[in-house]
């Protein structure tokens, strides 16, 4: 019992200082975001990688997630005879949740562990002591960089994704289920709401500053050679997509709860 | 009469414990201008832990450590890197920017730190790739590209870059050839004195720390425990440095080693 108890402890005391580590982390690199100097170079190098190279991952999910949203919708609501909902459960699910959290699932699994494997390297090959012993706050020039790039790029590809998931949806609904193009576009554009999309975007810049947290945090932290920095690399993206989803759920709460 | 100079490092009474581990139990050591101090010891005895010490990068629990008479150990942020300018530093395993190419760098403090524009930083960095016996070609390589002798010079050449008064060197021949250990050897004393600048290096290979030192300290179970000249160190009687610098494996030093094959039939 005693044994129990104390693993119990354990656990617990464990819990507790890996979230204050996360916090104090958390805070010094949001006060390294809004401090000068800003390297601009690295933010632009970021954001490219972060944006621009997720867009066909994030295009491709987006997409076929669109055409299975309609064609499953379609299997459902057809028993109702209740098709013409089709467009407007496309748009909804595809702006509130699928484009935001799909998106940031499959950009944690891209960025997330390639940002703690470069990270994780540097800090096994000593190349972060180097930049300290450089005067050159590894904060400001690692950590800010790429933390700027998520929270920037993501809503911009979560933008992409409900554009290309609703898209999808509409190809399906179009060309596989018979629906009138004019009809279901006028659909789609009247039952989508301003909040739907803010929504969806303020879920996108969350996640995005949880993934590249995340990355950073296990890479700056990783020790003992190629197995720490897989490990670090693996901590990222499953820390990064248990916090998406509960996140998710917590804005969704005070977007849409009455 | 002269006046005594201000010390460019003083150590005095340090302490750092890695849980139970006591790492440094009490170090003191007085480098003065110019002078290049090399630490010798095995391996855990403390060494690296002492120049991350005065680097900053661990924090010791007890001690004073100064550098041109400021104590830095309650030194943060800004006060800290502008301590870290006077600083250039080899790294064991160079530690170059995988990112970066070779020119970039070495031109990175001058780039970073000074806001020297790049195109002066990029004719500064392939002066100091000449410096270190290395061709201008090099500059475009990436670290990935370099030999591991060709990666210990352009980490020289990025420690000196900067002109810093104080060069620390962390195993500067580890994993190098006898030959490019020489030739990195002699760089290393070139570049100190065509700089002028204050040189600490830990090394357990007793002929590089006999090329680069004017004088030698040996750390054994975090104290310093002798100090001498170069020339000293073969007459001295100490039976922990003599054992050391033949490498004997009988002596007051004793290696934990565990017998794997302890217990075993046969």
């Amino acid at each position: 019992m005693l044994s129990l108890l104390q693993a119990l402890g354990r656990t617990f005391l464990n819990f507790l200082g890996a979230t204050g580590r996360i916090a104090l982390f958390t805070a010094v690199s949001l006060s390294h975001c809004v401090r000068p100097p800003f390297y601009s170079r690295l933010i632009g190098r970021q954001m490219l990688e972060v944006g621009y190279y997720s867009l066909p991952v994030v295009g491709l999910t987006a997409i076929f997630t669109g055409m299975v949203l309609a064609l499953q919708s379609y299997t459902g609501f057809a028993r109702f005879s209740a098709e013409s909902a089709i467009p407007s459960v496309v748009v909804v699910s595809i702006t509130r949740e699928l484009g935001p959290v799909l998106g940031g699932l499959m950009v944690a699994g891209r960025i997330g562990a390639a940002m703690a494997a470069e990270i994780g390297t540097m800090r096994v090959t000593e190349q972060i002591d180097a930049l300290t012993t450089l005067a050159t706050n590894p904060f400001k020039y690692l950590i800010a960089p790429r933390l700027i790039a998520g929270l920037t790029m993501l809503p911009i590809l979560a933008l992409v994704a409900m554009s290309v998931g609703v898209f999808g949806g509409y190809l399906v609904s179009i060309y596989k289920l018979g629906f009138n193009p004019t009809t279901y576009i006028a659909n789609t554009v009247d039952f989508v709401q301003f909040q739907d999309v803010l929504s969806g975007l303020v879920k996108a810049a969350v996640f995005g500053f949880i993934i590249t947290l995340m990355g950073c945090y296990h890479g700056y932290h990783s020790r003992g050679g190629a197995q720490g920095v897989g490990a670090a690399a693996i901590n990222a993206v499953v820390s990064a997509s248990i916090l998406i989803f509960c996140s998710n759920y917590f804005i969704t709460e005070i977007f849409f709860s009455r | 009469m002269n006046k005594p100079s201000t010390p460019k490092i003083e150590i005095k009474d340090l302490h750092k414990s890695f849980g139970r581990n006591r790492v440094l139990q009490g170090i003191n050591l007085t480098i003065m201008p110019g002078e290049s101090v090399v630490i010798i010891g095995g391996s855990g005895s403390g060494k690296s832990v002492l120049l991350k010490c005065i680097l900053g990068l661990i924090h010791p629990e007890q001690g004073s450590i100064k550098i041109d008479g400021v104590e830095i150990t309650n030194l943060r942020g800004s006060e800290l890197e502008e301590v870290r300018r006077k600083i250039g530093m080899l790294f064991q395993s160079a530690a170059l920017f995988d990112s970066l190419n070779v020119w970039e760098n070495i031109a990175f403090a001058l780039i970073q730190g000074q806001g020297m524009a790049r195109d002066e930083a990029q004719r500064t960095a392939i002066a100091r790739l000449g410096d270190v016996g290395l061709r201008h070609e090099v500059a475009m390589l990436y670290p990935a590209e370099l030999s591991g002798g060709m990666r210990k010079r352009v980490g020289l050449a990025r420690a000196i870059a900067s002109q810093p008064e104080i060069i620390f060197f962390d195993e500067p021949t580890t994993g190098l050839d006898p030959i490019m250990g020489s030739v990195i050897d002699n760089l290393i004393v070139k570049c100190v004195k065509e700089l002028g600048a204050t040189a600490l290096s830990i090394t357990h290979d007793m002929a590089s720390a006999k090329r680069i030192a004017s004088r030698i300290a040996m750390v054994f179970e975090g104290r310093i425990i002798w100090e001498g000249s170069t020339e000293e160190i073969d007459q001295t009687d100490n039976a922990y440095v003599q054992q050391f610098i033949h490498g004997r494996a009988d002596g007051p030093i004793q290696m934990q080693i565990q017998d794997h094959f302890e217990g075993l039939p046969g």
